[in-house]
């Protein structure tokens, strides 16, 4: 996410000598087949059904048909799908970049205590999966949550004072809970790197505080925050499983519409033509972003950490960073703590009867198999996707790495587009591509790793490429004068160093497969769910004991993403991750 | 009459005080220079004085007024940093030009100004050049017209050649001086270069350690040293413990571990029979003597251990017997001198050596 940021500070003429050596290491001795890998895997599991995609949507019978096209332009309905999609990611992104400023302002310039624990806490919320957050704010706020029952009894009301349940206002709230991070990551993270001395000349030569941030700190900000705002805007227009859950019936965005027209109402052409829209608009917006990144030119006279922070020492200092340090544990951290809490709730007291029912298969129960199939299932899953996505991208970092070559500057944004295209249109995509000879895989299990993987593969390549570029040539030379053989060198001096990377990208594949949602909702089998899965279908049931299982569910689901996470922030390499 | 007051001014950092009880003054239109080496706290007394950070402890007054509660945008200070902080999103005319935009000048005006202050650090023409495109010694310039532009009351320049290299350094070290003077500002010049603050400074203040050593004009620094340390720092590297045992009116005799020598440079102090000192021996003292020396000649003989020509004078270290060494610039010709290894007999003029108080441990 922040490669940009990192880019920038590494010594270019040590970069490009280490290229000449990966681009001669991996050229000469690695087998042509195996670098063939992650492009095939790409090609059948990526664009051949995109290509799917385009052809059911303007040429649903063979031969072209703008039926579908014309439908989306005819019909205002489709129109306002596209507005709310639009202005609910406008207000969405302004209001996280206004929340988080004063939050990246107090990270960049100040040092207090818990401050990498908090840094660490504020990106638990991004790395949940969209069922759980949506869990979380049912917990914390919906009609059944602690604080609206404590509200009822207090002042005899008979229905729930707080009702954000279904209204655009849970949806704005959950996506800033989601993306306050970003902002908090990329901006607070350049800003910390800006030289104070700016602001301070600005402020000698007579300008007030806010005339020398306007002036000189917000300009100089302004890549950063820019591409921070896309960012969020992009994810927020993509938003699915928040919105289909919290949102509800009135609510639609592109994303959510896709999955309707295909689960529910079964308009495939149709689906196929929002796909299309979507895959364009989000493409776009994607390059613009990456384009935004590389107009680094202007040289920033960046400065290491510590000699631009300081221990807040006035009031005002202490009062602001106090502040925002509440702010960030209400909004980041209440939901997730309610969910806790609330799994643990029985309606007279504390137990664990939620997890218990997890194991046990009732009759008239939404599975055909005890609950706790689900969390099997899930961690075989995880478990394939971790190993495809490794395998699949190291090899994938090994192209990247030799920058020299033409082959990996075309690679590079080809490997990142996975990314920028939405899991339900890639859902989407197999269900209509994978399903029929020559590649009919919609029965096997497979299909969701494989999916799972696609999603995961961009993550892994970036764990692993900053580091892998990182080794010294030398190193490798001198292991090869001493005796080693290429097999060896790469066993004995690139693998230990690049160990830790391949750890955070395992990490990063587990818990992206164990969360995945949009693109499992569509293709996996109602006899072999996974967690996610489970949660929905528990949410959408009726009694407290669905509702109880699902926020036990969840409750496990962020544990192990939580667990996850924390232990990638352990593994990486100082600030070498790209992202 | 002094226009800046600085009063015991005092900021601590956990045990450590930085600075500790400062105290000086500033004349208008002098320039003091702060001299010491890297972390004696000459940066954040700068700092302190533009109100960028706060004293535990002291006072700053600027023409008779504390300047305590004026916020640093309304002191109407100047300070270049050693950085330079060039706006890097704005060129040389918008960089200089902020100052006076803040004053809310017409354009016209800051137009003509920033003209003048281009021309007068060399820089015309230069308006629209991108600041980042610049050569370190162009970055310096304009961050000095910037900082001259909106004609400060008080100029500080924190290590303003700290960044460029040796020659572009001398030569700048000269034109700031012309440039200053010529402007007529106030200015506090921060520099660990003793060489930088003799060439540009009025008055030196030396500081060690977040204190005040010593302070007066650069010529009086260096012929009377208050300390050790100042004369160190200053590369009067001749320092020997000596006893003196006999006193005479502007003159002393001291008994030291090369012999007994005679003294016309008492300086400041007040010395009385049998205390202990620390004798100083100017580099500048000795001059070489070929035939034997005379008992009471201040002379002292050792091993000729390095010999250097350079240029206009001989750069030479002896070692004597009792192990000590000495170096001194002599005016000589290549043949007065012995080889390397040879004894050398020098004799030491009174007057380029003096006493300075022994340290106490």
């Amino acid at each position: 996410m922040n490669e940009w940021m990192n880019g920038r500070m590494m010594n270019d003429k040590h970069l490009l000598f280490a290229y000449s050596h990966i681009r001669t290491f991996t050229i000469r001795y690695s087998p042509f087949a195996i670098r063939l890998l992650p492009l095939v895997f790409l090609a059948v599991f990526f664009f051949y059904p995109l290509l799917a995609i385009f052809r059911l949507s303007l040429a649903p019978q063979g031969h072209l048909d703008l039926a579908a096209p014309a439908k989306l332009v005819s019909t205002t309905y489709y129109a306002r799908t596209l507005w709310f999609t639009t202005w609910q990611a406008t207000v969405s992104t302004l209001l996280t970049v206004i929340l988080a400023m004063p939050g990246a302002y107090i990270f960049a310039r100040y040092r207090f205590p818990g401050k990498s624990l908090l840094q660490a806490l504020t990106t638990v919320p991004f790395v949940m999966p969209t069922i759980v957050v949506a869990a979380a704010f049912n917990a914390l706020l919906g009609p059944r949550s602690h604080l609206n029952l404590a509200l009822m009894a207090l002042f005899g009301l008979q229905r729930p004072p707080i009702n954000l349940q279904h209204t655009i206002w849970i949806i704005l709230l959950a996506h800033v809970f989601y993306n306050y991070t970003v902002v908090l990551r990329i901006v607070g993270g350049f800003w910390a790197n800006l030289n104070p001395r700016l602001e301070e000349a600005a402020r000698l030569l007579g300008a007030d505080s806010w005339r020398a941030f306007w002036q000189v700190t917000l300009p100089l900000l302004a890549p950063a925050l820019v591409a921070a705002a896309l960012l969020v805007f992009i994810f927020c227009f993509t938003s699915f499983g928040v919105v289909l859950i919290l949102g509800g019936p009135r609510f639609a965005t592109l994303e959510v519409e896709i999955y309707r027209q295909t689960v529910h109402l079964f308009n495939l052409p149709l689906a196929a033509t929002l796909s299309l829209a979507q895959i364009t608009l989000t493409l776009a917006m994607t390059s613009v972003y990456t384009r935004l990144q590389a107009r680094t030119a202007r040289p920033l006279q960046l400065r290491p950490q510590q000699t631009t922070q300081r221990w807040p020492t006035t009031w005002r200092d202490r009062a602001l960073v106090g502040g925002n340090v509440v702010f960030m544990v209400v909004l980041l951290l209440t939901p997730l703590l309610a969910l806790a809490e609330r799994s643990l709730w029985t309606g007279r007291g504390y137990a664990l009867t939620n997890y218990s029912e997890l194991f046990v298969n009732r009759r008239g129960s939404v599975f055909f198999v005890p609950p706790v199939e689900a969390v099997r299932n899930s961690l075989a899953f995880a478990a394939l996707t971790v190993g495809l996505a490794l395998v699949l991208g190291v090899i994938g970092a090994y192209l990247l790495a030799d920058r020299k070559s033409r082959l990996s500057r075309w690679l590079d944004p080809i490997f990142m587009l996975p990314l920028g295209t939405s899991a339900v249109t890639l859902g989407f995509g197999y269900i209509i591509a994978l399903d029929r000879p020559p590649l009919n895989l919609r029965t096997s299990p497979l299909l969701i790793p494989i999916a799972h993987t696609l999603v995961a593969f961009p993550f892994v390549v970036r764990a692993v490429l900053p580091v892998l570029r990182g080794i010294h040539p030398h190193l490798r030379e001198s292991a090869s004068v001493l005796g080693a053989s290429p097999a060896r060198v790469w066993r004995e001096i690139d693998l230990p160093i690049v160990s830790r990377a391949l750890l955070v990208g395992a990490v990063f594949a587990f818990t992206i497969s164990m969360g995945e949602f949009g693109a499992t909702s569509l293709i996996a089998r109602p006899q072999m769910p996974t967690m996610p899965i489970a949660i929905y279908r528990f949410l959408g049931q009726p009694g407290a004991l669905n509702y109880g299982q699902a926020l036990a569910m969840s409750t496990l689901l962020m544990l192990v993403c939580a667990m996850g996470f924390l232990s990638i922030e352990r593994f990486r390499y100082g600030e070498v991750g790209e992202f | 009459m002094p226009i800046l007051e600085i009063h015991h001014l005092t900021k601590s950092y956990g045990d450590e005080r930085f600075p500790d009880d400062i105290s000086f003054t500033v004349n208008e239109g002098e320039i003091v220079c702060l001299l010491g080496p890297s972390g004696c706290g000459k940066t954040t007394l700068l700092r302190i004085i533009a109100g960028l950070e706060t004293a535990d402890a002291g006072q700053v007054l600027f023409a008779g007024r504390d300047v305590r509660d004026v916020p640093v945008h309304h002191r109407n200070f100047g300070l270049m940093f050693q950085d330079y902080a060039l706006f890097p999103h704005k060129n040389v005319f918008e960089n200089v030009a902020f100052g006076l935009r803040m004053m809310h000048l017409p354009r016209t005006e800051v137009e003509t100004r920033v003209r003048e202050v281009l021309e007068l650090v060399g820089l015309s023409g230069f308006e629209e050049r991108d600041v980042n495109l610049l050569s370190g010694g162009e970055q310096q310039r304009v961050a000095l017209a910037r900082s001259l532009a909106p004609r400060p009351r008080l100029l500080m320049l924190d290590e303003p050649l700290g960044s460029l290299d040796r020659t572009l350094r001398e030569r700048l070290m000269n034109e700031l001086r012309a440039i200053l003077k010529g402007v007529g500002v106030t200015a506090i010049y921060v520099t660990h270069d003793q060489e930088e603050a003799f060439t540009v400074a009025d008055r030196v203040v030396i500081m060690n350690h977040g204190r005040k050593v010593q302070e007066g004009t650069p010529q009086d620094v260096y012929q009377n040293p208050a300390t050790e340390f100042v004369a160190r720092f200053l590369g009067l590297t001749n320092l020997l413990p000596g006893k003196v045992v006999g006193v005479g009116k502007g003159h002393a005799e001291v008994e030291t571990e090369i012999g007994r020598l005679e003294i016309s440079n008492l300086g400041i102090g007040n010395w009385e029979l049998g205390v202990e000192a620390t004798v100083l021996i100017r580099p500048e003292a000795a001059g070489v003597i070929t035939e034997s020396p005379l008992a009471d000649d201040n002379a002292i003989v050792g091993t000729l251990v390095e010999r250097s020509f350079r240029g206009g004078y001989y750069r030479l270290v002896i070692r004597h017997a009792s192990g000590l060494h000495l170096s001194f610039t002599v005016q000589a010709i290549s043949e007065s001198l012995p080889p390397l290894g040879a004894s050398i007999c020098l004799s030491l003029r009174s007057e380029a050596i003096s006493l300075l108080p022994r340290v106490q441990n």
